[in-house]
């Protein structure tokens, strides 16, 4: 059975369909990317599947429990962990206290008011951490960091409540070449280890062909191609919408 | 009520918005260009009231009085320009509430220089030359003085609207109130631009206060309740929106107006008097506007103000030194009613301060990390306060259950109006919890059968033992304790670092199962509850209870407290508080001009300590500490 399985999603802003009749699935342990240029609606399907934006019409089914419509936090109780395109932590706390904090929520301890915060779970955050090689920054506080550490921080924050599905914005955004590749295989090395499926937005092209078990292709809300790396490189219209048809280079030729 | 009168009402009404509309346009102006929430903008509407005063009786005639409020609005249009270029423009990169705190100390300097000048009395300037007569409409006489006031407000909106769509300088702000940084980046002179629009938002004002001249006397009392009034219409109205603040001046002045028109009406047994209303139906339609429109009627969302705010630390548990020196503090105190034996005026004030630190800590509670900036505060100290009180005074009953019952009244008040205010963030929550204030506070005031008005409830008096200060101290020092240290426990539990993470990043938040408004509402419920048990004490130490003491006043002291002693750490708001509180006293017994003083020590603690105090020794040693390990 699919881990995510959407079915004809479709979400207009106005009158512009941002995501139209999308469907497509993710099977158990994919690494699944989805590309698209700018105002394909990656996006806001992204957001659909998190939660913070309800789709218009069509079913999300996450493990065959339709999601849509779910608020952010409830989806992430299901087993959904995420990371943002613009990495988010929580700036007033140690690196470590990050992690905690998610696997205090994951354990249903946020509205505990007596034992100290910083005591709970410090022994799994801290393994967390030295998961995406972190274990040194724990005591750190998080505002601290340089941004491909605070990308780390964030796979550990949402590793926290051991997901079936990892969602995952642009992850290597303003990131550089070697760091990109370095996150991308730490990822796909844990997600791996842990049977977990991942969907994934990308720009870098290097990124997307070397990793991506399967590449779904959403240009002007709609989805255009869905396949394994070869299969896209051939897809000719996925080709159009990346690099138009060529036919203005042959005129000006002939 | 005829239609007549209903109609000769609504007229009334539309020739108050006009007075409204002035002071609110310049409010929204300098907060759409400035992002500064200007609280002193009623002060210098009332010194708009105050010059036109001067110029009508000492020049007298058409000339002074027409003439003087055209100068009026010159002048305190240079005086803001003055503002602008003397205070404020030092404080444009300091956070939002500390230019909150400099424009609340410009309100008492302002206070005081007015009553310095012009004197404590009531000032009613001469009729309006040539509009001395009346209008007979639908039956009734209104003053032709208010019917020019009328058509002030709908002129002054197009010549506004005229001059922000069709001159360059209208561009200008409209850019700026849009995104400032942009404006800044194309290279446009931002310090000019500022400064213009500060002094174009005084003149409005000033305009505003100097057309009430022949219809209400100058008052010292109007620079709150204007700002109050304007805050409301421009929270209404949508900020940065001059459009929207004068359809929201109409229909607060609409509302008021038919409530003083409806009068007393019956139903069945019941009869409810409807003029008694008018300062909660103020508040309610804002209330009611904030929950369906966060963003007031005509307003857009907030352009996102790239933050400029020292992030704060992560917090740490007590180090040894601190811990150290909390004990010798606490033994000191425990000390003091035999160390004051001789001056029993030590004990009150101590009493004084402890009630303070509650209120002032259970304040930073939300503020610090909730990150909600309360302006409302008081209502809880005030539910508190009159919850015992009432027991008292009704049933009878005891200290000990009046103590008990103030924070579950102070609770109750929090559970509703936190529910609302949660939904809110920013200038927006800020104005919402204020609005809540107001509404205990009219109630209060308003309900004279249950709370006896504006004489307020007395002869609370604790019972002995209690009743000898120092007995009274002790107990205000072990409640105060238990307060501080269980607000303290809390920070450091799962649940203050929920707090904290709704406040750092909402979005990561919930993106981790956290229900941001949920923890948040209950944060803003807990406090209310601390700050309930400070209302009661109050109560008892004072022996009554009364509105002024729970009035806007009380919720800006404590941002005070909060902001002197530092909002990023959890000790801060208790020396913030300990500060204020000694200073206060300190002060009103120097000198008649107490309110001056107090606002020129908060400006300069201001300009002098960005991060409040405990903020600033802490950098001082974090400074320090760095030098030696480089």
């Amino acid at each position: 059975m699919s881990v995510l399985d959407l079915r004809s999603l479709s979400k207009s802003f106005g009158g512009v369909h941002a995501v139209n009749a999308v469907s497509f699935a993710i099977r158990r342990g994919e690494f699944l990317a989805m590309i698209g240029p700018n105002g394909a609606g990656k996006s806001t399907c992204f957001n659909m599947i998190n939660g913070q934006l309800a789709p218009d019409s069509g079913t999300i089914l996450l493990e065959g429990k339709n999601i849509a419509g779910l608020a952010p936090r409830d989806i992430w109780r299901l087993g959904v962990g995420r990371t943002f395109q613009v990495a988010a932590t929580f700036g007033s706390m140690t690196v470590v206290e990050n992690v905690q904090m998610a696997l205090i929520s994951h354990a249903g301890e946020i509205y505990r008011l007596w034992r100290p915060a910083a005591s709970l779970y410090r022994a799994r955050a801290l393994d967390l951490l030295a998961q995406v090689g972190m274990r040194e920054a724990a005591d750190r506080p998080s505002r601290a960091l340089a941004y491909g550490d605070v990308k780390r921080i964030e796979l550990a924050i949402a590793l926290a409540n051991e997901p079936r599905l990892l969602l995952m914005d642009e992850p290597t955004a303003g990131m550089g070449a070697r760091e990109r590749h370095e996150l991308i295989q730490l990822v796909k090395k844990l997600v791996v280890e842990r049977g977990i499926s991942v969907l994934f937005t990308e720009h870098s092209m290097d990124v997307v062909f070397a990793y991506a078990d399967r590449i779904v292709v959403l240009a002007r809300g709609r989805l255009i191609a869905d396949g394994d790396a070869a299969a896209i490189r051939a897809n000719a219209q996925v080709r159009e919408v990346y690099f138009g048809t060529g036919k203005t280079f042959a005129g000006a030729v002939s | 009520m005829t239609l007549n009168a209903f109609l000769f009402q609504a007229l009334n009404g539309l020739s108050s918005a006009s007075g409204l509309f002035l002071i609110a346009a310049g409010l929204s102006l300098i907060f759409g260009v400035t992002r500064i929430v200007n609280i002193a903008h009623g002060s210098l509407y009332m010194l708009g009231t105050y010059i036109a005063y001067s110029f009508a009786t000492k020049i007298g005639g058409g000339l002074g009085f027409w003439g003087g409020i055209i100068a009026t609005a010159i002048v305190v249009g240079m005086l803001g320009a003055l503002i602008e270029f003397l205070l404020l423009r030092r404080i444009y990169r300091a956070p939002e509430l500390f230019q909150l705190l400099a424009t609340f100390a410009l309100v008492l300097i302002i206070n005081d220089a007015a009553l310095y000048i012009w004197g404590p009395e009531d000032l009613l300037g001469p009729r309006a030359p040539g509009l001395r007569g009346a209008v007979e409409i639908f039956g009734r006489r209104l003053p032709s003085y208010d019917l020019f006031l009328i058509f002030v407000g709908p002129a002054v909106l197009l010549a506004l609207y005229f001059a922000l769509a069709r001159t360059r300088f209208g561009r200008l702000v409209r850019a700026a109130t849009q995104d400032r940084e942009m404006v800044g980046a194309l290279g446009v002179n931002q310090a000019i631009l500022f400064t213009s629009v500060f002094a174009l938002g005084a003149a409005l004002a000033g305009l505003g206060g100097a057309l009430q001249v022949a219809r209400e006397p100058a008052n010292l009392a109007t620079d709150l309740i204007a700002i109050g009034d304007a805050f409301v219409v421009v929270v209404v109205g949508g900020m940065g929106s001059i459009a929207g603040a004068y359809l929201a001046a109409v229909i607060i002045a609409e509302v008021k107006a038919l409530c003083i028109g409806i009068g007393v009406v019956h139903f069945g047994m019941f009869s409810v008097n409807f003029s008694k209303f008018t300062l909660v139906a103020e508040f309610l339609v804002m209330a009611v506007v904030l929950i369906a429109r966060p963003y007031g009627l005509l307003g857009r969302p907030q352009a996102a103000v790239r933050s400029v705010a020292e992030p704060e630390d992560p917090i740490r548990p007590a180090t040894p030194l601190l811990k150290a020196l909390a004990a010798v503090v606490l033994a000191l105190l425990l000390c003091l009613p035999l160390l004051a034996q001789n001056s029993p005026y030590l004990l009150i004030l101590g009493i004084d301060v402890l009630i303070a630190v509650l209120f002032a800590t259970s304040l930073h509670f939300i503020m610090g990390p909730g990150g909600m900036h309360s302006f409302g505060h008081s209502a809880y100290f005030g539910l508190g306060a009159y919850g015992a009180a009432l027991l008292v005074k009704w049933l009878a009953a005891p200290m000990g259950v009046a103590l008990i019952a103030a924070p579950i009244v102070a609770l109750g008040g929090a559970l509703l109006f936190g529910w609302f205010a949660v939904r809110l963030s920013g200038v927006y929550l800020a104005m919402l919890t204020l609005a809540f204030a107001q509404i205990v506070w009219a109630a209060v005031f308003q309900w004279e059968e249950l709370t006896g008005g504006s004489n307020g409830v007395i002869g609370v008096w604790p019972p002995p033992p209690f009743d000898k200060a120092s007995v009274y101290f002790l107990l205000a020092l072990v409640l105060t304790v238990i307060g501080v240290l269980l607000l303290r426990r809390f920070l450091f539990a799962p649940f203050g670092y929920a707090m904290r993470a709704g406040r750092d990043s909402a979005l990561r938040a919930e993106a981790i199962g956290i229900d941001v408004k949920r923890v948040h509402w209950l944060a803003f419920a807990v406090a209310g509850c601390v700050c309930g048990v400070a209302g009661g004490l109050f109560a008892f130490a004072k022996g009554s209870i009364s509105p002024e003491t729970i009035s806007v006043g009380r919720s800006i002291d404590g941002l005070v407290m909060v902001l002197l002693g530092g909002i990023q750490t959890i000790t801060g708001p208790i020396v913030g508080a300990s500060v204020f509180a000694t200073l206060q006293d300190m002060v009103m017994r120097q000198t008649e001009y107490w309110r001056a003083l107090l606002g020129a020590i908060i400006l300069f603690l201001v300009l002098a300590f960005p991060q409040g105090i405990v903020g600033a020794v802490a950098q001082l040693f974090g400074k320090r500490r760095k030098g030696q390990t480089p």
